[in-house]
C-alpha cells in the first residue's frame, strides 16, 4: 500500500521506510514559527529548564521564526512588555528568522514564511498559530500546536507524539468562473465537510484547478483547511512551486520533490466541479455555515476587511482594485485594506491599488491581523455586520460578541463596498478598462470649479 | 463527583472560551479571570467563586475548534473545571493534555445542567438520572503526557534523562 503526502513526509522526518496512519511517530521539525505569542512559549520554555541545572538553549536558532503580527504596532503597554521580552529572548539565542514590527521586512506570518523562502516541500513546520495549515500550500506538512507544545519543540527539535494523520483527499477540476476565487472553492468545501469533518486528517488537493492555480491561491486552500478541523493541508509540489520558491522566496537549493504514491489510501474523496461554483459566503457564527452568495444578496454591511492570512496578497488586492476603480465605496461602509506583508504593501503601492483603494474611501492599514481576531483595529460596534476576507467568523471574533461576520472572497467583499450590501461580483459592472498600468488614475470628467491651485509637477520619474 | 455547570452545543470556538482581545494576556495564573468572559453571568460566577473546582462542562461536538490560543485550556485549569464532550478539536485536546486541563471525551455523553456526574471504570456516570456512558480513552501516548502531569514535566525529564 503507497503512501499519502504526509505519510511520505513523516516517513523521511523521522528517517523510516513507511509509516502508517495512527502510529506514533516523533518527526524533526525543520522549522518553529511563533507570533506574539511567543512571549508564553518562552515562559513555557524556561519552565522545562527550571531545576534542571541544564542551560535552557533553543535546539537550533536557526530553524525557529519568530513574527509579530498579531498586534503590531502594540495596542497595549502589556502588549509592548511581551514584544520586548521576545525581543531580548530573540538576541540572547541568536534567532535568526525574526521579523520585528518593520515596513521593510514585516507582515503576517504566514505570508512572511513563504515570501522569505522558509518554508520548503517535504519539510515538518509546527507554529503556535492555527493557520499554520497555509505552508502546505509549497508541498510541507504544516500543522498549529500549542504552547507548551512548542517550548518542547524548542528543547528537542521534534515534535513529541504524533499519529500519523489519515487523508481527505480533494480534487477539484474545471475553469474557475470569472469573479469565482481560491477563497470559493475552500469555503464550499469546509461547507461540504462541516467545521469537524476533517478533524485529526489532513486535506490533499489534487485535480486541474490545483495544477494551474498559484501558490497564492494555493495557501488560501491550505490557510482555511483547519476550518474543517484538519491538521494540514498539502499540495504537492509541483512546477509552480518551484517558479515561486525561484522567484518569489529567492529559493536556491530546491530540496528533490515528490508527491504521493500512486496506490496510496485515502480516507474519503470529495470532488468539486470548480467551474459550476458561485461566489460563497460563510454566514455567523460557524465557518461551515456556507451558502452561495445569492443567499445573501441585499444584506446590508457596516464594515468591509480586505487582508488577513487568508487573503491579504497581491492577487486579491489586484481583484478589488479592479472592482474598486473609480468607484466608491458606500457611505453606510467603513472599509479596512491590510496588505499582509509590507512587501505586498509596497507591491500594491506601485502598482496603484493602494491609490485606487484610498479614492475610493477604504482606508489601507498597516500589514498585520488587524481586525481579524479582535485585538486592535477595527472593533465591530453591537449590531454592526461586517463582510471580511479573513477566515473566522465565530461569536465575538472581530471584537464584539454582538455582531455578526460573514466571509467571502476579495471580489465579493470590493463589489459589496460600493453597495453597502452583500453583492455577487458577477453582477458589477466592471471599471471602465483602464489598463493595469495607468498610473495616472482619473482626473478626467473632474471638472470642478476650484482647479489650479497647483498641479503636482510629478513627472520626474518615467 | 461534580455538578454539571455550563451545558453547551456543538463547535464552541476558542473564541467563546477565551476571546482574542484578551491574547496578550497569557500567562496560566492570569488567564482565568477571562475564561467565557463573553458568558457575563458564568464568568461572575467564577469570579465569586460560586462554582466549585470538580465542576463540569459538558458540551456537543468539537470542543475548542478555531484557534491554537492555548489560554483556552489554562483559563479553565485554573478554575478546576472538567470538560465532557462528545469529541475535541485537535489542537484544543492536546493543549488540555499539556497544560493538564481534565477533559473527556464522552460521545454519547447526555446531562443537563444541574446534573451530578462522576467518572467511573471509564465510563461518565450520571448521578442524576442513572445513566452511564462510555469514555473514549487517548492514545497511549497521549495518557503518558497525562501521567507525567502534564508537557512540561515530560520533557524536563527527557531532558533530565539525556533523551534530547
Amino acid at each position: 500500500m503507497g503512501m499519502t503526502m504526509v505519510q511520505k513526509i513523516l516517513a523521511k522526518a523521522t528517517g523510516q521506510a513507511s509509516v502508517k496512519v495512527n502510529d506514533v511517530v516523533e518527526p524533526k521539525v525543520s522549522l518553529a514559527m511563533s507570533h506574539e505569542n511567543g512571549a508564553l512559549v518562552i515562559n513555557q520554555f524556561s519552565d522545562i529548564y527550571q531545576g534542571t541545572g541544564i542551560e535552557a538553549k533553543v535546539w537550533d536558532p536557526s530553524r525557529i521564526a519568530i513574527i509579530f503580527d498579531h498586534r503590531v504596532p502594540a495596542e497595549s503597554s502589556k502588549t509592548a512588555g511581551n514584544q520586548k521580552k521576545i525581543r531580548e529572548f530573540v538576541a540572547k539565542q541568536g534567532i535568526t528568522k525574526f521579523h520585528d514590527i518593520r515596513g521593510d521586512e514585516g507582515g503576517i506570518c504566514h505570508q512572511i514564511l513563504p515570501e522569505n523562502g522558509y518554508v520548503l516541500p517535504g519539510s515538518v513546520l509546527v507554529g503556535t498559530d492555527s493557520h499554520t495549515t497555509s505552508h502546505g500550500a509549497l508541498g510541507a506538512f504544516s500543522f498549529g500546536i500549542g504552547a507548551t507544545e512548542m517550548a518542547a519543540v524548542w528543547a528537542l527539535g521534534k515534535i513529541l507524539n504524533v499519529e500519523v494523520p489519515g487523508t481527505i483527499k480533494v480534487v477539484v477540476n474545471g475553469v474557475l468562473p470569472k469573479y469565482v476565487e481560491p477563497k470559493d472553492i475552500i469555503l464550499n468545501l469546509i461547507g461540504k465537510l462541516s467545521a469537524e469533518g476533517a478533524n485529526f486528517k489532513v486535506i490533499e488537493f489534487h485535480g486541474e484547478t490545483i495544477k494551474k492555480m498559484s501558490t497564492s491561491g494555493r495557501l488560501v486552500l491550505c490557510n482555511m483547511t483547519v476550518e474543517a478541523g484538519a491538521t494540514g493541508g498539502i499540495v504537492p509540489p509541483d512546477a509552480e512551486t518551484v517558479r515561486y520558491l525561484k522567484q518569489e522566496a529567492g529559493v536556491r537549493n530546491i530540496p528533490e520533490l515528490f508527491g504521493p504514491d500512486p496506490d496510496a489510501a485515502y480516507e474519503q474523496v470529495v470532488e468539486i466541479d470548480a467551474s459550476k461554483l458561485e461566489p460563497q459566503i460563510a454566514f455567523p457564527h460557524t465557518v461551515d455555515n456556507v451558502k452561495p452568495v445569492g443567499a445573501a444578496r441585499g444584506i446590508k454591511i457596516q464594515q468591509i476587511v480586505i487582508g488577513s492570512c487568508t487573503n491579504g496578497r497581491l492577487d486579491d488586492l489586484a481583484i478589488a482594485a479592479s472592482i474598486l476603480k473609480g468607484k466608491k465605496v458606500a457611505r453606510s461602509v467603513r472599509m479596512l485594506v491590510f496588505p499582509a506583508s509590507t512587501r505586498i504593501y509596497q507591491q500594491a503601492l506601485k502598482k496603484g491599488y493602494v491609490a485606487t483603494f484610498m479614492q475610493a474611501g477604504a482606508v489601507v492599514m498597516n500589514s498585520g491581523c488587524g481586525p481579524c481576531l479582535g485585538v486592535h483595529q477595527g472593533a465591530l460596534a453591537d449590531g454592526d455586520k461586517a463582510l471580511a476576507t479573513t477566515n473566522r467568523n465565530f461569536k465575538g471574533r472581530m471584537g464584539n460578541p454582538n455582531a455578526e461576520v460573514y466571509l467571502c472572497s476579495a471580489a465579493t467583499a470590493a463589489a459589496s463596498a460600493i453597495t453597502g450590501e452583500i453583492t455577487d461580483p458577477r453582477t458589477v459592472s466592471p471599471a471602465p478598462k483602464a489598463k493595469s498600468k495607468a498610473v495616472k488614475p482619473k482626473v478626467k470628467k473632474q471638472k470642478t470649479k476650484t482647479k489650479i491651485v497647483k498641479k503636482p509637477a510629478k513627472k520626474g520619474r518615467k | 463527583m461534580g455538578k454539571v455547570v455550563l451545558k453547551l452545543g456543538a463547535d464552541i470556538s476558542t473564541d467563546i472560551i477565551y476571546p482574542g482581545r484578551f491574547m496578550a494576556t497569557v500567562l496560566p495564573t492570569e488567564t482565568p479571570q477571562f475564561a467565557f468572559v463573553d458568558d457575563a453571568e458564568f464568568n461572575k460566577k467564577l469570579k465569586a467563586k460560586q462554582i466549585e473546582p470538580g465542576s463540569f462542562i459538558v458540551a456537543d461536538k468539537n470542543f475548542g475548534c478555531g484557534s491554537s490560543r492555548e489560554q483556552a485550556a489554562s483559563c479553565l485549569v485554573g478554575w478546576g473545571l472538567k470538560v465532557i464532550a462528545k469529541n475535541f478539536s485537535r489542537i484544543f485536546l492536546q493543549n488540555s493534555i499539556n497544560v493538564g486541563l481534565y477533559m473527556v471525551i464522552c460521545p454519547n455523553i447526555e446531562a443537563s445542567e444541574g446534573d451530578e456526574l462522576a467518572i467511573e471504570n471509564n465510563k461518565v456516570v450520571n448521578k442524576t438520572t442513572g445513566k452511564s456512558f462510555d469514555i473514549v480513552p487517548l492514545p497511549q501516548a497521549r495518557q503518558a503526557i497525562i501521567d507525567a502531569g502534564g508537557l512540561i514535566p515530560y520533557t524536563k525529564k527527557m531532558i533530565m534523562d539525556g533523551k534530547k
